[in-house]
């Protein structure tokens, strides 16, 4: 059995129908990919053959290209690369281009007219093979989305699409499909011009299409004579605004740290100033350049083919049966508590939401209220949805209403007597089976276990803020903790949707072990004299969503504090971070605590609208006059963390290189183009980051001290993955 | 380079460069042939006079595309024998032609016209279209920003206020005005008149003498908004200079330079051609320089270039007695006072583009011919004329008196 066969009916429609073998999803492989091209060719040519239907024999219609297998086709193509991607590229086009021109003459006549029918979710080459066809219907199913979402994982449509779409609608309509690469519903893309018509059957509607079509409807606008770009080239008047405004406000968007995007806008600009097949030939250039950089790879590989497998539990027990958890206890209403009630009951769990009294636990009903009101204002939920979600949720100040819950999550205050004293009280109200986890950000799991009854079904269970958000989970396996604990919350996790990593228990765990240096090192240049604006572009320029001190201002600098003073207490000599914990006392003795208290290291209107930094700042911290490097703060900035994540994985606190490259770019943004601290660390060379690591040892102290894991692999010449070992460490 | 001499030098009057603008009506080849006629006719050459013209022009395209400087020979009174080459270098182009010629005349002794025209009214700035603005190739890998928006980068990493740029444009027009009602540009100017001989415009028709500080404090500044709304450039430019917080968009209309119509023509050439004319020189090329730096921040090439210069030259600065630095905007002006320390008195003596305006491939050659004109008024000896230049470069020109 192949991915396409081909069916002609007695009207002399025939239907090419995708059903790709052993996948719930049509993927397209290069082999299917030959399979269709001999089918669309020999339609062409067969005389009883007037038109062609395409369509798919699954409920959706294509999640896209097999990205695995495009990540390897560089490593495979070691000889010639540039050479070996760019052949496969433009032999995609050719395809695509034979069928657009169903066997027209130059005249444009003869040919045969072919429709497609997408029967539900179509992505990708998906799309690019659609827009390839002359018409496209699409079932009206709400749930259905289409697009083009190859900028997500670092690529852009290199099948035809980028200049397909391009052509069809125009630089300014495009540009936004492209590099936002959203997937919409039928009706939103049809009224962006992606689909042609919606319906109840369309495969019915394509077959009717393909019928009627007349020679007009088949002659792609590109392919007559003067053509002209909707919305004009970018050297006719309107089209030079639109395309000098869109090089600006990408590259500012994005900060410049997405390749992606600038090879996309390239191929788009390049494509718009010449012929079609010369336009395509151009995407075929910038796809290659793209994919024979580093980083689109690292991103399918972490962004993708690790996160999916994570998401499917590669970390969980396997010898651990599913579990379910319909009923869920959250224990305090604050804003983690509320946040967890609010990501359960719109998996569709029951919750039991507890504080101290009915009124601040219905506070944090309210606060899911307004969360979900939120999404709805921003198109990212249905408004019929909020009633019943709400009903799921019981605000409470009873523990007996914990009665029946499979899981219950501690969330109250970030205190080790206060949270042993409520889990334990949880304990008592809840069967022996029930799981018990902590939300705790500081405290270690294996001391709050310590004063339960059942400490082998506790764990820790770390989201981050705002919840409903964030897409990282961390599960905080104690030496106590019993496997069927950890299943549970990994089954959790995958229940509402997000993505978990397995941390072993010890300070920070992980995301927060990496971060919370970050913010220190940015708060200890500021002592130094190093303009603020530096310390948080250069944060911004390396592509970390949020620059040290205003993720500081952001997370308040009394929790800072708190945890500082904590820290100083456990390390004691070893701490050496005084030179930040002035700076921070010194804004708190003015009060200014972040953003909470609308004064931190930037002014806020009354508001709460970030105004610019601290005159004080200067005042008190005189800024150099000669600033240093931005490649210097750069690399103080990344190294912390980067030091960090392997001395994690160095110390069994991670235990799998994957969990700590996706839990780092989900966690706290880090580099999503670089796919996480260790495929950085691949991308740079062990060898150049331990010369790095020595440079800024000497010059700014031991915590830039290369961990003796990643000194080894420089020594031995190796890497964290091995580059011909993509696919076996995926699956 | 052997000696290379000014002999003369004209400008036209120049024209709000708008539609309404009294040389609205004029192309840019007949206000060209115009201070091509008058050279040939103040000196008496014969029509095969010079070697080359070679015409500074910045947006060549319409009727200012197809080699204009040819077109404009061929409209004049010169021979037809007389070849002609437009030449861009942005803002810098009448002053680079006069460079170009210089070292032409140095080596071959002959005479040249040099200068340059621009009619921004009829062939409007950026309709020339150019990659550098919009290939994301380049456009990203450099952080274009437009002009304005360098001009108030500068502006913020040097600590130039509002009133700072203000306080230079009132000055601009006052000395302009004083300049006019003096009749210091009265051997260089040119009023520009149809067809029939009657008059169309003898004045500088951009200046406002009536500026002060309170009416320009009412302007709004020009590109706040392209800077933090759509497209948003500030981003670009705080990308490129990372540690500036957030841009400060002093730059307005009233103290930038103003967009006019109007054509420049300096006559140079070496001894032998003086002598075949019986022409006396006015003063010496003693260097000339260009740089380029940083497109960005894209205008201080002025202070590059002038240190180059002077390096070349071995002039020192306090050598130099009078100083015509291009007032594109007010900040490159203020960051050439700040980096050279000189009296602001000797710069722009006579007011500059912020009053009568900035008309791109012709404004090398006026600033010339004005530096010229005032070292002769005021008995100096030695002048420095040089323009900040689009995409990040500089060109400078020293001249002494003979």
């Amino acid at each position: 059995m192949a991915d396409f066969s081909m069916k002609t009916d007695s009207s002399g429609v025939a239907t090419l129908t995708w059903n790709a073998v052993g996948r719930s999803m049509n993927v397209l492989t290069q082999p299917a990919y030959e399979t269709f091209a001999m089918l669309i060719d020999r339609a062409l040519a067969d005389e009883s053959v007037r038109g062609l239907v395409i369509t798919s024999g699954k409920p959706d219609f294509s999640g896209g290209i097999d990205l695995n297998a495009l990540a390897q086709l560089v490593e495979q193509e070691k000889e010639a690369p540039a050479r070996g991607v760019f052949d496969f590229v433009m032999k995609g086009h050719h395809i695509l281009r034979r069928l657009e021109r169903a066997g027209m003459d130059a005249q444009n006549s003869g040919g045969k007219p072919i429709a497609c029918a997408i029967t539900g979710t179509c992505a990708g080459i998906g799309t690019e093979i659609a827009l390839a066809c002359h018409h496209r219907v699409m079932a009206d199913t709400p749930l259905a989305r289409v697009g083009l979402p190859e900028i997500r994982v670092g690529l852009f449509p290199g099948g035809g699409g980028t200049t397909r779409l391009t052509h069809m609608l125009g630089i300014a309509a495009a540009a936004p499909i492209l590099l936002e690469g959203k997937m919409v519903d039928p009706h939103t893309a049809k009224a962006a011009g992606l689909i042609d018509a919606l319906a109840e059957d369309p495969l019915e509607s394509a077959r009717h299409w393909v019928l009627q079509a007349s020679q007009e409807d088949i002659v792609k606008p590109w392919d007559r004579k003067g053509y002209k770009m909707p919305g004009g080239t970018p050297y006719q008047a309107s089209g030079f605004m639109t395309c000098m405004g869109a090089s600006a406000m990408v590259h500012g968007k994005t900060w410049g740290a997405a390749p992606a995007v600038k090879a996309l806008l390239s191929a788009i600009y390049e494509g718009a100033l010449v012929p079609f097949d010369t336009a395509l030939r151009i995407e075929a250039r910038w796809f290659t350049h793209l994919l024979l950089q580093p980083s689109p790879r690292a991103m399918i590989r972490s962004l993708f083919v690790n996160r999916r497998a994570l998401q499917k539990g590669a970390a969980r027990p396997a010898q651990v049966a599913r579990q379910q958890v319909k009923k869920l206890g959250v224990l305090g209403a604050g804003m983690m508590g509320s946040g967890i009630a609010f990501v359960s009951a719109r998996a569709g769990m029951e919750v039991v939401l507890l504080d101290q009294t009915q009124q601040t636990a219905e506070r944090g009903k309210a606060f899911c209220a307004t969360t979900i009101d939120k999404a709805i204002a921003r198109g990212r939920a249905e408004a019929d949805h909020k009633a019943a979600l709400l009903s799921r949720i019981h605000a409470t100040a009873e523990f007996h209403a914990l009665r029946g819950c499979d899981l219950v999550i501690e969330a109250v205050f970030e205190d080790p007597q206060v949270k042993t004293d409520t889990l334990a009280r949880a304990q008592g109200a809840v069967p022996p089976e029930t799981i018990l986890a902590s939300n705790t950000s500081t405290l270690p799991i294996q001391d709050l276990a310590a004063g339960l009854k059942r400490p082998d079904q506790f764990v820790g269970i770390h989201f981050f803020s705002p919840v409903d958000r964030m897409q990282l989970v961390e599960i905080i396996k104690a030496p106590q903790t019993g496997p069927r604990a950890v299943a549970q919350a990994f089954d959790y996790v995958r229940k509402i949707g997000k993505t978990a990593i397995l941390v072993n228990d010890a300070r920070f765990f992980y995301a927060n072990r990496c971060i919370l240096p970050y913010l220190n090192e940015g708060i200890r240049m500021v002592g130094e004299g190093v303009a603020p604006a530096l310390i948080d572009h250069a944060a911004r320029l390396l592509g970390f969503p949020v620059g040290p001190l205003r993720l500081v201002d952001e997370t308040s600098l009394d929790l800072g504090a708190r945890i500082a003073r904590a820290n100083r207490a456990q390390m004691g000599v070893a701490y050496g971070n005084e030179d930040a914990d002035r700076v921070v006392q010194h804004l708190i003795d003015q009060g200014r605590l972040g953003r909470k208290a609308k004064a931190g290291f930037h002014d806020y209107d009354a508001r709460g609208r970030r105004l610019g930094y601290w005159p004080g700042l200067a005042r008190r911290y005189p800024p150099q006059a000669l600033q240093p490097d931005l490649v210097h703060v750069q690399h103080r900035l990344l190294f912390v963390q980067v030091i960090e994540a392997v001395s994690a994985l160095e110390q069994r606190v991670l235990s799998d290189l994957r969990e700590g490259d996706v839990g780092a770019v989900l966690g706290w943004g880090f580099m999503p183009w670089s796919g996480g601290p260790f495929s950085w660390l691949d991308i740079v060379g062990a060898q150049w980051a331990v010369e790095r690591c020595d440079l800024l040892a000497k010059r700014y102290g031991a915590r830039f001290e290369c961990p003796p894991l990643l000194r080894g692999m420089a020594e031995r010449g190796e890497r964290f993955y091995n580059a011909h070992s993509i696919a076996a460490e995926a699956v | 380079m052997t000696e290379a001499y000014i002999y003369d030098a004209v400008r036209t009057v120049r024209g709000k460069g708008r539609k309404g603008g009294a040389l609205n009506e004029v192309s840019a080849v007949r206000l060209s042939a115009l201070v091509l006629n008058a050279l040939k006719a103040r000196n008496t050459l014969s029509g095969h006079a010079v070697e080359d013209v070679i015409w500074g022009n910045v947006s060549q395209i319409g009727e200012q595309g197809a080699c204009l400087a040819r077109t404009a020979v061929l409209m004049s009174d010169l021979d037809e024998s007389i070849p002609a080459v437009s030449i861009n270098r942005f803002c810098a182009s009448g002053l680079e032609a006069v460079n170009l010629a210089a070292h032409q005349a140095g080596a071959d002794g002959a005479g040249y016209i040099a200068g340059g025209v621009e009619s921004m009214s009829r062939v409007p700035m950026g309709s020339d279209g150019g990659a550098v603005a919009v290939d994301p190739s380049i456009a990203m890998a450099h952080y274009f920003v437009p002009q304005g928006i360098s001009a108030d980068i500068i502006a913020t990493k040097y600590g130039f206020s509002r009133g700072d740029a203000d306080a230079l444009a009132v000055e601009s027009q006052r000395r302009a005005k004083r300049a006019w009602d003096e009749g210091r540009f009265a051997n260089a100017v040119l009023a520009v008149h149809d067809i029939n001989g009657l008059p169309i415009l003898s004045y500088d028709e951009h200046m406002r003498p009536q500026t002060d500080l309170p009416s320009l404090a009412d302007l709004p500044p020009s590109f706040k908004t392209i800077g933090e709304g759509v497209p948003g450039f500030d981003r670009i430019a705080l990308m490129k200079y990372p540690q500036l917080e957030r841009i400060n968009h002093i730059h307005h209309a009233g103290n930038s330079s103003g967009i006019v119509d109007g054509a420049a023509a300096v006559l140079l050439g070496g001894r032998e051609f003086g002598n075949r004319y019986g022409l006396t020189p006015r003063a010496r090329i003693l260097a000339t320089a260009k740089i380029g730096s940083d497109p960005t921040i894209m205008l201080t090439g002025p202070v590059a270039v002038t240190r180059k210069i002077l390096a070349q030259s071995g002039v020192q600065i306090g050598d130099i007695d009078l100083f015509e630095v291009n007032e594109a905007f007010a900040s490159v002006v203020l960051l050439f006072l700040q980096a050279f320390e000189v009296n602001p008195a000797r710069v722009n003596v006579n007011g500059g583009a912020i009053a009568m305006g900035h008309p791109l491939g012709a404004t090398g050659a006026m600033l010339l011919g004005t530096l010229l004109d005032e070292l002769e008024r005021a008995d100096k000896q030695v002048g420095l004329a040089t323009l900040c230049i689009g995409s990040g470069m500089g060109v400078a020109t020293l001249i002494e008196r003979v």
